[in-house]
């Protein structure tokens, strides 16, 4: 049995890490993770540059950033695979909700355009808006949201917070709102802190969160392991999108050593089920949070090349030099080689045009045909990374 | 002589914090300032514009540091910071030993490097701390199983104490495996058996 250290940090999104090992898709593989609980993102990021874990969940635009050189000096890093969409929700303090709720906003949870506008019209001076690391999905979120839904660039501050800190945060009266994943903003919400306005996939129907990420040594020189390794995570992920097993896997991971929180907690995320202010309003949100179905976890290129594009703008870089460096990133050929013998479902083409899809879509794929989950902004912007070259 | 270095350690807890000043004070004539409240710490940082920040690897407050390295452009960044590019092997040692360093641009390796040598020495001493801490937390544990299993046996099989134990330790033994993980397994079944 060899050991892998995974290190990742406690969100309800490290379950296809933690399932893979409790449940014995690890074992399965030969492997046994050794799996070590972080405090930052960006101790997961230096800890695997210096080799002490041989893996780590990462926020989608964090190897972005290493490549476009926006981190520490390390050696290269790859995404090989997707651990998860969504899950993430925003939600707003208080006061903005009473404002909200005064000005006739419903709170319908699944309307971007009118929430946007709502708070667009309630908010005086500049909001103030909680993120977990500047290199994040949230951070991409709410930049697109709040822009498409007319507030100017110099209206919005956006204010790093750790997600265990959301909630204090936001009781202090340091951030008018935030966006975080799960359970972070359900936490909130049970303190009475904040209501749930939106959940990401609301904003983007798709919005890849999680990636597992490799330095690019390890994965090319210990082939069998990383193979071995993908194909447990895979496998779990599976498992997780089941529907009937989401609370199984709420059970294990607010066990104490993983997130030591009340299963109920982990539990709303992971069905879907949300409850979004103090009154106990239900939301339900089919698709609030995918591992592997609709070809989830495949890492496309043109994705890389979106958030680089975003990222290049806003640090003044190319952005077509930054596209290419982050699509060298994302080894979509590894998760060809390593998850095709486990019969992963393989898009024809690494790249495409990205919020294309307003509904699911079957499509060829190398063998036979596989569904591709709906990915389409809110606004119907659409990233093509052959035209944007 | 060159200046002072102005030092920001970032650490909530007193009894981590001063021995890491005293560290960082017997390496030279430095001026230290201790953040322990992470409420307004991006603002604190900035306001301060520090050489050197010192921050536990593990500190959830680190992300918010990283917004500070990662401000858009040098006009706009309050203080120019990145984890520190100089020398690879002191990146190392520094992450190894827990620490995590934000070094203002330009800043000289040989101005840093005894500052971080002083800072990696303190917290190679929290982290034998922590690691006999969490070998004393997992042996009182294992000695919590032990009992619970002897009193599963004592109840189930009639015997005291002593022989539920030498009962326990030959089954250990006999399967090559280790007392406490043959006392969790029998605990664990006689839980599923409702005993």
């Amino acid at each position: 049995m060899m050991t892998l250290r995974l290190g990742y940090v406690p969100l309800i999104d490290a379950a296809p890490l933690i399932v893979a090992q409790e449940l014995g898709f690890a074992a399965e593989e030969g492997l046994a993770f050794d799996l070590v609980r972080l405090g930052a993102w960006a101790q997961a990021r230096d800890m695997l540059g210096a080799g002490l874990i041989d893996a780590a969940q990462m926020l989608v635009p964090m190897p972005v950033g290493q490549a476009l050189g926006l981190g520490p000096a390390l050696p290269a890093m790859d995404l090989v695979m997707f651990l998860s969409h969504g899950g993430q929700a925003v939600a707003v303090n208080r006061d903005l909700e009473r404002r909200l709720r005064g000005a006739g906003h419903d709170f319908a949870f699944n309307d971007a355009r009118a929430a946007g506008e709502a708070v667009r019209a309630a908010v005086t001076g500049r909001l103030r808006v909680g993120v977990p690391f500047p290199l994040s999905t949230q951070s991409e979120l709410v930049r697109h949201w709040l822009s498409a839904c007319g507030l100017a660039a110099g209206e919005l501050d956006l204010v790093t917070v750790p997600p265990p800190m959301m909630a204090d945060a936001m009781a202090r009266g340091d951030v008018d709102a935030f966006c975080v994943g799960e359970p972070w903003a359900s936490v909130a919400v049970e303190r009475g802190v904040a209501a749930l306005l939106l959940p990401g996939t609301a904003i983007w129907a798709a919005p890849p969160e999680k990636g597992l990420v490799l330095l690019r040594d390890f994965a090319e020189a210990r082939t069998s392991e990383t193979g071995a390794l993908m194909r447990a995570v895979w496998r779990a992920g599976r498992w997780l999108d089941d529907p009937d097993h989401r609370c199984t896997a709420a059970e294990i991971l607010s066990r104490p050593a993983y997130l030591n929180l009340p299963p109920e907690l982990a539990e709303r995320g992971l069905t879907g089920r949300m409850t979004i202010s103090g009154n106990g309003e239900l939301r339900d949100t089919p698709g609030f949070l995918a591992f592997n179905a609709g070809g989830a976890s495949f890492p496309w290129k043109s994705l890389a090349a979106l958030f680089a594009h975003r990222i290049a703008a806003r640090h003044g870089l190319d952005p077509q030099t930054a596209a290419s460096r982050a699509m060298a990133r994302f080894r979509t050929d590894l998760y060809r080689q390593h998850l095709r013998p486990a019969g992963a479902p393989l898009p024809g083409a690494s790249q495409r045009v990205e919020g294309a899809l307003p509904q699911d879509r079957s499509v060829a794929a190398e063998r036979g045909g596989m569904i591709l989950r709906a990915d389409a902004f809110f606004d119907g912007f659409t990233f093509d990374p052959a035209s944007a070259n | 002589m060159s200046k002072r270095l102005l030092i920001v350690v970032v650490e909530p807890d007193p009894e981590r914090a001063q021995p890491i000043a005293e560290g960082l004070r017997d390496a030279g004539d430095h001026d230290i300032r201790i953040i322990a409240e992470q409420s307004g710490l991006a603002r604190q940082v900035a306001d301060l514009r520090p050489d050197v920040v010192l921050i536990d690897i593990a500190n959830p407050s680190r992300d918010i540091l990283e917004e500070l390295a990662l401000a858009s452009g040098p006009s706009e960044r309050p203080v120019a910071m990145f984890v520190d590019r100089s020398d690879e092997g002191l990146t190392r040692a520094a992450i190894e030993a827990g620490i995590s360093a934000y070094v203002v641009d330009g800043l000289r390796p040989e101005r840093l490097k005894p500052v971080l040598d002083a800072a990696i020495a303190r917290f190679h001493i929290f982290q034998q701390m922590r690691a006999e801490l969490a070998a004393t937390r997992a042996a009182l544990e294992e000695r919590k199983i032990i009992d619970r299993a002897k009193a599963v046996l004592m109840k189930a099989r009639g015997i005291d104490e002593e022989a539920a134990y030498a009962l326990l330790r030959k089954t250990a033994m006999d399967q090559g495996k280790r007392l406490a993980d043959i006392a969790q397994q029998l605990v664990m079944a006689a839980g599923l058996l409702g005993r």
